[in-house]
């Protein structure tokens, strides 16, 4: 693993702004910090721009204005390829590769780094145990595998290089509340454990507060307050305060709903 | 005298300009792969290069072969042989399938597919040889079956020009009034078109990305 600086931010928004060629602002004045070993979790409506803030960590999109620093030094500056390899990503529609087995689909960065075959097997089967599949998956093409097995395997491969980052993009998205419950647990049990750098990015408030050690809230392209969970409870920015009121609202319903 | 007794007496002819036809085709069609599908990558890749390589492809296409064959004859090299000539001008009626299919099979990749491999770190080379083509393989396939299969067709014009081929029998035959003849160079091609389709149509469904 590589250890390039220090005590600093692992990754660094310095006002980031990003723009469409066609001239729309779809983030604005972005200021943000990730410390080592924190999960920051991204949360807001959908297209507050979350994808597009993880998406500019790993280069897959550049800022248009200011710069994104991961260890300390400028992204636009750092080799795009070594980069990307150095962090993991999980993308919101999982993606895996469809002509690829399991195996193959986790092996791939592996392969493509030289490792030999028999560590990538051994890899590949600790990291199957890790995040809950059995190993005789390993063999099975994606269609085969139900949607929650296809999230695990997307987590799995995004950890096999064992990347100090990791990029998640609404990993436990369209999943039953049981399964999303057990997937949250294991996430929390594994990064006790692994001690990553992580940006989680979820709409869900429950998930943000269970998984995030802070919450940045986003709307429409800015970031609008960024707080530990058991502040935002409390915040009395108007959004938050919204986000966390229907939160309750949901609650309340179900409650009273007998009883009109 | 019957038609039967006709192939079986003539056996070794039609053999000879079987071989000759499959030559033609093969060749083309080895030339329009190793064309085309570079082309298609680039107009898949590269947005502007679309519709430059697909129009041309596409006018190349609408050229009555007769007309085609007539606007290579001066070409030095070319023309100078009437095979070369035959092979040049069924591997630009051979391109367009080709082209158009690497392009629509690339541009069918599911993008998140795409996003997941770059988000990983996969550099251009590597998408492309281990997800884009893999994934585009069987479109590919039934571009290069389309095209065989017109080749195989075409290919019969070519003796025309004096390139040889099954066209040999057809014309003569048509020359002669003789429908055995024509039927001597029109079922070995027939066969031939739809054996190309059969084998590859299997094997495009063999490749076929689950
Ligand atoms: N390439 C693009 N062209 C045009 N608009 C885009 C593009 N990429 C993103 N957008 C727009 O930018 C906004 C932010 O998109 P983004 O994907 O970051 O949202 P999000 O917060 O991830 O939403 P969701 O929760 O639905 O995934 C959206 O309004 C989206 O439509
Ligand atoms: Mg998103």
């Amino acid at each position: 693993m590589q250890t390039i600086s220090t005590n600093g931010p692992v990754i660094e928004f310095r006002d980031v702004l990003y723009m469409l060629p066609n001239g729309q602002m779809l983030l604005q004045s972005l200021n943000l910090q990730v410390q080592r070993g924190e999960t920051l979790v991204l949360l807001g409506r959908s297209g507050s721009g979350k994808t597009t803030t993880l998406k500019l960590i790993n280069r897959l999109l550049n800022p248009s204005g200011g710069e994104v620093r991961v260890n300390g030094a400028p992204t636009a500056e750092s080799d795009v390829i070594r980069l990307r390899r150095s962090i993991g990503y999980v993308i919101q529609d999982v993606g895996l590769f469809p002509h690829f087995t399991v195996e193959r689909n986790i092996g791939l960065v592996p392969r493509i780094e030289g490792w030999s075959s028999d560590r990538i097997h051994s890899r590949v089967e600790e990291l199957l145990q890790m995040v809950g599949l059995d190993r005789e998956i390993a063999s099975r093409y994606p269609h085969q595998l139900s949607g929650g097995q296809r999230q695990r395997v997307g987590v799995a491969r995004a950890l096999a290089a064992d990347p100090s980052i990791l990029l998640m993009d609404e990993p436990f998205g369209a999943l039953d509340a049981l399964t999303r419950d057990q997937l949250q647990r294991e996430f929390l049990s594994l990064q006790q454990r692994l001690n990553k750098t992580v940006v989680f990015v979820t709409h869900d408030l429950r998930e943000a507060l269970r998984l995030g050690s802070r919450i940045a809230l986003m709307e429409a392209g800015r970031l609008v307050t960024v707080l530990p969970p058991q502040d935002f409870l409390r915040s009395t920015d108007s959004l938050a305060a919204a986000y966390v009121q229907a939160f309750g609202e949901g609650l309340n319903s179900v409650a009273t709903r007998g009883s009109e | 005298m019957n038609v039967f007794h006709f192939f079986l007496q003539h056996h070794e002819e039609i053999l000879e300009l079987t071989m000759e036809h499959l030559w033609l085709v093969g060749i083309s069609t080895l030339l329009a792969v190793l064309i085309g599908i570079p082309l298609g990558i680039v107009s898949a890749h590269w947005p502007v290069w679309n519709k430059p390589v697909l129009g041309t492809a596409n006018i190349i296409q609408t050229i009555p072969s007769l007309a085609l064959f007539g606007f290579l004859l001066p070409v030095p090299w070319i023309g100078a042989r009437a095979d070369r000539l035959a092979i040049l001008a069924l591997t630009l009626y051979a391109l367009l399938p080709v082209i158009r299919n690497t392009y629509t099979g690339i541009r069918g990749v599911d993008p998140s597919v795409v996003e997941a491999g770059r988000g990983m770190g996969l550099t251009g080379r590597q998408l492309l040889f281990q997800v884009e083509l893999p994934l585009a393989v069987s479109v590919i396939l039934s571009g290069i079956r389309v095209a065989v299969v017109v080749s195989v067709g075409l290919a019969t014009i070519a003796a025309a020009i004096g390139a040889g081929g099954l066209g040999e029998f057809i014309f003569r035959g048509l020359a002669m009034v003789n429908n055995q003849l024509i039927l001597a160079g029109a079922v070995p091609a027939a066969v031939l078109a739809l054996s190309a389709d059969f084998g590859l149509g299997w094997l495009e469904r063999r490749l076929q990305p689950r």
